[in-house]
């Protein structure tokens, strides 16, 4: 109980699990994604799918930029950095993911250079104190990283520091959520909308699924009262016949989103015509490319790239569950040969992938809070 | 990386006013506030910082909640690690940044 004092209104909690429940038709069942890694690991660590009627489905969305990377970037990126005169600078969560010939950490421990850093920014700090090197940013993730990167590339370009570049990864999340409703084995009633990625890019490029698709969508923060009051609004929509983009984190997101950020973003980055995404395969228009007049700050306009193509394992199933349409513990390596310590797949890496979730939450059962709301 | 920080804005960087010094739980760090040039933030101002970048102005009461929402998480401690690693520094160093005035 004590836990639970720690949450913002607890005393909300158990009504929104009743209003849940009272809002729920009992003929429908509710498939609702949340897009958000961030999401889906709060949704474990509190066991909230406990406190929803069982035909109030949460389905687990692509908004993890680790795990939808394909292993063949990574690889490309690591190509890249083998020759001694290179860094290879990436966020932590990079560090252990695997690629063909194993993590950037187990080419560290080969003898590549392999830094940590915590911003892009540092990356480009990396290059100004060791000017005999050239260090390679690998950049991964939504909106919410893509200005920082693009603001860094501007430093760059404006104080000529030349031996820094940029392995650009950087995916948009609308495409992806367009992919899993053209794909014909997924049918989804409505969406909780990421709550960082909508700081930059608003409200606004999520009305085309209300007005297009016919399913709401709403964008949540991150606490447990969130999640659950952003059920609630999608439940009641649903339930009045009607598909709006609705905010239910005021409090940090902007209708219109931080302009500043994207107009960076719009100087550095043009769309790529596709790109991979790791189980939703080639998304038009779905990733960020370094524009042409920022080519020397570009990996791969300036290095020759290998343009490598990997399969997961065969036995993995990264890309079903990516999809939703398999549940992690439904794949056949989960928590046998791929756990967190010993990951096969990018999806048991991060701590904002579905399967390390369930693995740390739902398969030891740590302290949730459906019992002492219900009671 | 999809962390958001919550960090009080100390002091600016005489040299570059794009760069300010954020506090966030005692740890002192320099951030980059050039994604709220629209909406330029003041000293003692509360923002929400990703990969470095301070990305928008928050109230102190939704700092707090920002906070207790990493620590309920469990994310508070890769959140300071990620703060204490800013600009290269793997050591954490209360009020160790030198050279600014406020």
């Amino acid at each position: 109980m004590r836990f639970v004092d720690e949450f913002r209104s607890p005393e909300l909690i158990g009504k929104a699990g009743e209003e849940i429940r009272r809002l729920a038709d009992p003929r429908r069942h509710y498939r609702i994604m949340e897009v958000c890694g961030g999401h889906t690991h709060a949704i474990y660590r509190f066991g909230l799918k406990d406190l929803l009627p069982s035909n109030v489905e949460l389905i687990h969305g692509p908004g993890c930029p680790v795990c939808v990377l394909p292993m063949g970037r990574i690889d490309d990126g690591l190509s890249l950095t083998a020759h001694p005169e290179f860094i290879f600078a990436a966020f932590g969560d990079m560090m252990r993911v695997p690629g063909t010939h194993g993590s950037p950490l187990e080419h560290k421990a080969r003898g590549m250079d392999v830094r940590i850093v915590y911003s892009p920014a540092d990356a480009l700090k990396l290059a100004r104190s060791n000017p005999r090197k050239h260090v390679v940013f690998f950049a991964i993730g939504f909106e919410t990283t893509a200005p920082s990167t693009a603001l860094t590339i501007l430093q760059a370009k404006a104080e000529g520091v030349r031996n820094f570049s940029v392995f650009c990864n950087h995916v948009t999340i609308i495409p992806a959520i367009r992919a899993i409703l053209d794909s014909p084995d997924m049918r989804l009633d409505g969406f909780v909308g990421p709550g960082h990625v909508s700081t930059v890019i608003g409200c606004r490029p999520y009305e085309w699924i209300a007005t297009d698709e016919g399913k709401p969508v709403v964008v949540s923060g991150f606490e447990p009262v969130d999640i659950l009051q952003s059920i609630v609004m999608l439940l009641g929509q649903l339930r009045n016949g009607e598909a709006r983009v609705e905010n239910q984190y005021k409090r940090v997101v902007p209708w219109e989103g931080n302009r500043a950020a994207l107009r960076a973003m719009a100087e550095v980055f043009e769309l790529r015509p596709y790109f991979e995404w790791r189980g939703l395969g080639f998304i038009s228009q779905s990733a960020l490319k370094i524009r042409a007049g920022f080519a020397e700050w570009d990996s791969e306009q300036r290095f020759s790239v290998p343009g490598i193509r990997v399969t997961d394992p065969k036995a993995a199933q990264c890309g079903e569950v990516l999809k939703g349409v398999l549940k992690p513990s439904q794949c056949k390596l989960f928590a046998r040969e791929c756990t967190p310590e010993q990951p096969i797949g990018a999806l048991m890496v991060s701590s904002e992938g579905s399967c390390a979730a369930y693995y740390n939450y739902q398969h030891h059962k740590p302290v949730t809070i459906a019992n002492a709301a219900a009671g | 990386m999809c962390l958001a920080i919550p960090g009080k804005i100390v002091e600016f960087d005489l040299q570059n006013p794009q760069l300010a010094v954020v506090d966030v739980v005692g740890v002192r760090r320099k951030v980059d506030l050039g994604l709220l040039q629209d909406d330029p933030p003041q000293a003692g101002d509360w923002v929400l910082i990703h990969v470095g970048f301070a990305m928008s102005k928050i109230s102190e009461a939704d700092a707090a909640d920002q906070m207790r929402t990493l620590a309920i998480l469990g994310e508070k401690e890769a959140a300071m690690e990620e703060v204490r690693g800013y600009g290269l520094e793997n050591e954490s160093s209360p009020g160790g940044t030198r050279g600014f005035v406020s």
